[in-house]
């Protein structure tokens, strides 16, 4: 399956905002209700946006509610979950520990799974835990469709660091199996995500990573990033392309368009105007 | 390469052994825990990483140049002091010390046995923060009057039981995690408090440790301010931490993705307007190899592998500059009980 060419994120949603910790704040005053979100997003889907790429937050549980009490409106609608939400596990981290945090988030599973053979099977069997981590954030997706399934790039970064590059190899297997879905890939360090899925023999993966003129968050440097939009096998999905706003719409996508390769393009935005011109900016710029 | 290994695989241990693991000029050659999931998922899915519960089998079977001690803080003079003897280079967490007699032995053994030493202060390797640093130094706000240091993150928002953190002897508490971030900042980037007055040490959902920090701080330039710090203010979707600092031709407000600066006048030299200027961490950012939830947290690596390249201990986060924070913690300590 072919991504659609704009994808709708959702930091401005969540009171993500990497350019100003204030704008964040007046954001989440202004998105305190699920009522406003869906209201931001029936305009985009108006406009023709078929793809809302979100995060596992908690608050999306009551949008994939409306939706599915809302069969015809948006039957045909998809959603790129992309998971884990990480500050929630980060702060439960801080407070519970590591184990703690395991209990608090799978306690049901834990439960039978320790009932199995405690600790010591889960010792052994790490897939099975992400396994159950990954089915216990699908649930809010019930219903809906969701063609790709991204992880976070905190969690896909440290995992990549640390090396353990069969941990992509088990995930990729099992949102293909268990989803019968694509698996996506959030990185801020691309070249080197995409040399460790190929060493572990996973082929043409969608990769979302930071992309813009000016190098922002493109770790490696701009020049490798350039280099391996050009020449290696993978499905790019652009993500930063205003550099948190230190570019200018028009000059951000045109930058993006001098890669064919780059299927989609990920972007927020919480007015109807700037909507439709960032959208139309992304579809002519890609068709010329 | 630089031969590296890490103990205690929390949050920030993983993170580390993470950044690490990608350094170009790095070896990461072993990891200690005492936790059996965490290193059976290294046993699985990294085998190359030699793993050890006992930091001294380490130490004395594996050949480190450098060691990050990850530990909570009740530990880490018993684990860095052997490390030090040895003549391995250390990267400590923060905060550094429990109580000030281990500190002093730590900064005095690290000078004797002339290792790199470094505490993960990640603050000042943010470029918001260090700009902020170089315009008050360079006069743009003229005569400093006054300033604040905030903190506000939603870490403990219910009562319930934790970890090590909601332990004060084991150096858990707002103020050994969330308030040393600020005073370290306040430290770093103005300059040093020697008095403190009026401390709170004001408990909401904890039962043991604080959760909020709040004081006055008098620095040794004679400059006074405000601390304000609360670990459970879940209007805060992570931990945010700001300094502002007013003088006579302006104002500086800075946090770690942007700085805003007022001036009466223009400076022509900054090349700041008259008025309100903004510059974003866009800019400001340090350029990483390997990015993982911040520059910061890469760019402190990177200084500290580099100064062990070069055989030069660094001017950023030293032990004394740690333990210095850990003095003015004890001071709020102190006067919270007066």
């Amino acid at each position: 399956m072919k991504m659609d060419r704009v994808l709708f994120g959702d930091n401005q949603f969540f009171a993500v905002n990497h350019l100003s910790d204030e704008k964040s704040r007046q954001q989440s005053m202004r998105f305190k209700d699920t009522k406003s979100i869906m209201y931001v997003l029936d305009q985009a889907i108006d406009l023709g946006i078929n793809t809302f790429m979100c995060t596992t937050h908690d608050r999306i549980g009551e949008i994939t509610e409306i939706m599915r009490k809302n069969k015809p409106r948006y039957q045909d609608f998809n959603i790129f979950p992309s998971m884990p939400y990480a500050h929630k596990y980060a702060n439960a981290v801080t407070e519970l520990g590591i184990i703690g945090t395991i209990k608090e988030y799978v306690p049901g599973n834990l439960f039978s799974f320790a009932a199995k053979g405690g600790l010591a099977v889960l010792n052994k069997d790490f897939s099975k835990l992400m396994e159950m981590l990954i089915d216990a954030e699908m649930k809010m997706f019930k219903g809906v469709k969701t063609p790709v399934i991204f992880i976070q790039n905190v969690l896909v970064d440290m995992v990549l660091g640390m090396g353990m590059y069969e941990v992509f190899a088990q995930y990729h297997a099992y949102i293909k199996r268990k989803y019968d879905a694509e698996p996506g890939y959030i990185t801020m360090n691309m070249p080197k995500l995409l040399d460790a899925l190929e060493s572990v023999g996973i082929e043409n993966p969608i990769i979302c990573s930071s992309i813009n003129k000016i190098g922002f968050r493109m770790s490696g440097g701009i020049g490798l990033y350039e280099q391996y939009l050009k020449e290696k096998t993978f499905r790019p999905v652009a993500m930063q392309v205003l550099a948190a706003g230190a570019l200018r719409p028009k000059e951000a996508i045109e930058y993006l368009s001098k890669f064919p390769k780059i299927e989609s393009v990920l972007f927020g935005a919480s007015s109807k105007a700037h909507i439709e011109e960032t959208k139309m900016l992304i579809e002519s710029s890609f068709q010329s | 390469m630089i031969k590296t290994a890490v103990i205690g695989l929390g949050k920030m241990g993983l993170s580390h052994v993470a950044i690490l693991g990608a350094h170009p000029d790095v070896d990461l050659v072993a990891v200690c825990d005492t936790s059996q999931i965490i290193l059976s998922a290294f046993k699985q899915y990294n085998p190359k990483i030699k793993l050890y519960e006992d930091f001294n089998k380490m130490y004395a079977n594996e050949q480190l140049d450098a060691v990050f001690v990850v530990t909570p803080t009740k530990v880490h003079y018993l684990m860095a002091k052997p490390a030090i003897e040895k003549g391995i280079h250390v990267f400590c967490e923060k905060p550094f010390s429990l109580t000030i007699d281990e500190g002093e032995e730590l900064v005095a053994l690290a000078n004797q046995h002339k290792i790199i030493n470094q505490v993960g202060f990640h603050n000042n390797f943010i470029g918001t923060f260090r700009e902020l640093k170089r315009l008050i130094k360079e006069g743009v706000i003229g005569e400093w009057f006054h300033f604040t240091g905030e903190a506000y993150g939603p870490v403990v928002t219910k009562s319930k039981g934790g970890t090590w953190r909601s332990k004060t002897s084991e150096g858990g508490g707002c103020l050994n995690d969330y308030a040393s971030h600020v005073v370290n900042l306040i430290q770093e980037c103005i300059d040093r408090p020697i008095k403190v007055k009026g401390t709170l040490l004001k408990k909401f959902y904890s039962k043991e440790v604080e959760d909020g920090v709040f004081s006055s701080l008098i620095l040794s330039n004679g400059l006074s301010g405000t601390l304000s710090v609360n670990w459970s203010d879940e209007t805060y979707r992570k931990m945010s931490t700001s300094l502002m600092v007013i003088g006579s031709k302006g104002k500086i407000i800075c946090d770690a993705t942007e700085i805003k600066i007022y001036l009466k006048e223009e400076n022509k030299k900054e090349g700041l307007a008259k008025g309100w200027s903004i510059k974003y961490i866009t800019e400001l950012a340090l350029p990483v190899n390997f990015y993982l939830r911040g520059e910061e947290y890469s760019a402190q690596i990177d200084y500290f592998i580099d100064n062990i390249k070069n055989n030069k201990q660094g001017e950023i986060n030293t032990f004394e500059q740690a333990l210095y924070t850990d003095k003015v913690s004890q001071m709020l300590i102190n006067d919270s009980k007066l």
